[in-house]
């Protein structure tokens, strides 16, 4: 890596939410009952490495930090870690391979299904993040299958929203950003096709 | 025997300075009350440590029947994780927050299909009370559990001295509201002031109870002091905590989860792992403290003292 890279300092924010939950793991400080502090705290850096993930071509569009851009593959893998070690909570930790169980959720909970869902979305776009792989499908292809990351991200904010008991306003703040990213895509794409038509 | 007079203090008793500062606020509220505190037969104990702000020993408690030998979950776990909105969303939050809370003096405002509605001090209500520990399984709507030992005594007492009327089919409670001393109310999260409701024969059932304590000692407000229901055959929910009301009533009550979500909490509220909850499956439960789940027992395992109650009664569609 060249030196001022933002690959290294980026990385490190990227581990510093693991290693705090494991620090508090280690120091008994997940409350009464860990394993439901596991799944939220995994859950809530799933989306927001998602949020960061889809929030980086729009600020190097709107401002001249165009460095970022690359950081983007990595923040999406850290997306795709988190959302790892949240499935893993759920399938380890809640269910312990309650397979039976976890069929059961995963077909009759609509939280469960958009997290699913939202989760699968991931994995192949996790799978063709190498360059070889974007070299293999062609970048066309490449750049279509992975709006799938559209798709997660969507599904990630229905199981946020469907898995809330009362408040709506945290999962509220959080969709509210997501929308965001996502309009000023549509807002530029129209923007553009507008020009062309113009201009053509 | 609950009037009395407090037991000469042992000088390994009285508390160093750093534990007289925690205790200054508990003290401010009490000194005022003492007398009344006394009478009720809420003796002050020592501190054993800052955490236990305001607590105080129960004395002459007996042990109650229906006791389950499960091992109890500690005091820290009880006292750290509950679910209580007035004091915020997170299981931490009452923890945190709920110190604020005011519960002396403390009056419960008795009224509806009675023959004796008033506004009664709650130390008149708890004299001659004969407290018992009741060792009961609590389990909540969200698939978790707890094993508690509950200081308190039967509803029904207290009940009978009202003297409900033929009109009361239902009786009604209703939790504090105090915005100024609840940060989580400021919020419309649910309908305030929570109220809950029992029909008559659930609340008179001698499993029903009001508890002032737990571990031996009087309830910490997050825990829903100064007094508080509990059912443990139904969920956790419809046990309320710090009651200032309760209403007979011909009608029954609009609760407070019924009334925000209706198709997920229905008034009955009985512990059954064969009616789902439309978000999670309610067949087995994580008791706190345990790695692996735990099947869960129709009305959370009493069904022998309950099952009866409603006999003939679709379950299903009176969830
Ligand atoms: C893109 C994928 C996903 C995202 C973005 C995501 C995100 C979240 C978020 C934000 C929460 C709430 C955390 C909080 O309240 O602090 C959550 C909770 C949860 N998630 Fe996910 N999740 C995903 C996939 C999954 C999958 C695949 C499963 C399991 C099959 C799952 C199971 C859960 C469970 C059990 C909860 C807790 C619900 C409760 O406490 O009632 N999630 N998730």
């Amino acid at each position: 890596m060249r030196r001022g890279s933002l690959k290294w300092p980026v990385f490190v924010g990227c581990v510093l939410p693991v290693l705090w939950l494991i620090g508090r793991g280690i120091t008994g400080d997940l409350g009464a009952n860990p394993i439901e502090e596991i799944t939220h705290e995994t859950g809530i850096w799933t989306f927001r490495f998602l949020l960061g993930t889809l929030a980086i071509t729009p600020l190097c569009a709107l401002t001249a930090w165009s460095r970022l851009m690359s950081v983007r593959r990595m923040v999406g893998l850290f997306a795709f870690f988190y959302a790892c070690l949240h499935f893993s909570t759920y399938l380890v930790l809640d269910w312990f391979f309650d397979f039976e169980a976890i069929i059961d959720d995963v077909v009759n909970r609509r939280y469960i299904t958009a997290g699913f869902i939202g989760f699968a979305m991931l994995i192949p776009l996790a799978l063709t993040s190498t360059h070889a792989m974007l070299r293999r499908l062609g970048s066309r292809r490449w750049q279509q299958l992975h709006r799938l990351v559209y798709v997660s991200a969507i599904a990630g904010a229905a199981h946020f929203l469907w898995q809330e008991k009362a408040d709506l306003q945290r999962p509220g703040i959080y969709i509210g950003c997501l929308a965001l990213l996502l309009g000023i895509r549509v807002w530029q794409r129209a923007r553009s096709r507008w020009r062309t038509r113009v201009s053509g | 025997m609950l009037i009395q007079n407090p037991p000469d203090i042992a000088s390994s008793e009285i508390t160093d300075e750093h534990a007289y500062l925690n205790r200054r606020q508990f003290v401010r509220g009490v000194t005022g009350t003492a007398l009344g505190v006394v009478a009720a037969g809420l003796v002050p104990g020592t501190v054993a440590e800052a955490g236990d702000v305001g607590q105080q020993e129960i004395q002459n408690v007996k042990p109650g029947p229906f006791r389950t030998d499960e091992p109890q979950n500690s005091f820290e776990d009880i006292t750290s994780y509950n679910n209580y909105y007035e004091f915020g969303l997170d299981k931490r939050d009452p923890s945190r927050n709920a110190h604020t809370l005011t519960t002396s003096p403390w009056t419960i405002q008795v009224d509806g299909h009675v023959a004796k509605p008033a506004d009664y001090h709650i130390e008149d209500l708890l004299k001659g009370i004969a407290f018992e520990e009741r060792v009961y399984r609590l389990r909540c709507v969200e698939a978790w559990s707890m094993v508690v030992p509950w200081v308190g005594f039967p509803l029904s007492t207290l009940i009978k001295r009202f003297g409900p009327t033929s009109g009361a089919k239902y009786v009604e409670f209703t939790t504090v509201l105090r915005p100024s001393e609840m940060p989580g109310v400021r919020r419309p999260v649910l309908d305030w002031p929570y109220v809950e409701g029992l029909r008559m024969d659930e609340a008179m059932h001698p499993l029903t109870i009001l508890a002032v304590g737990l571990y031996g000692k009087t309830l910490l407000n997050q825990n829903g002091a100064p007094v508080r229901l509990v059912v443990p055959w139904k969920y956790g929910f419809k046990s309320v905590k710090s009651i200032v009301r309760m209403r007979f009533t011909s009608e029954q009550p609009r609760t407070a989860w019924n009334k925000a979500t209706p198709n997920e909490y229905g008034f009955y509220a009985n512990v059954n792992p064969t009616v789902d909850h439309p978000r999670w499956s309610q067949r087995s439960e994580r008791r706190i403290g345990r790695f692996f789940r735990q099947a869960t027992l129709m009305f959370n395992g009493y069904d022998d003292q309950v099952a009866s109650l409603y006999n003939g009664m679709d379950l299903r569609r009176f969830y």
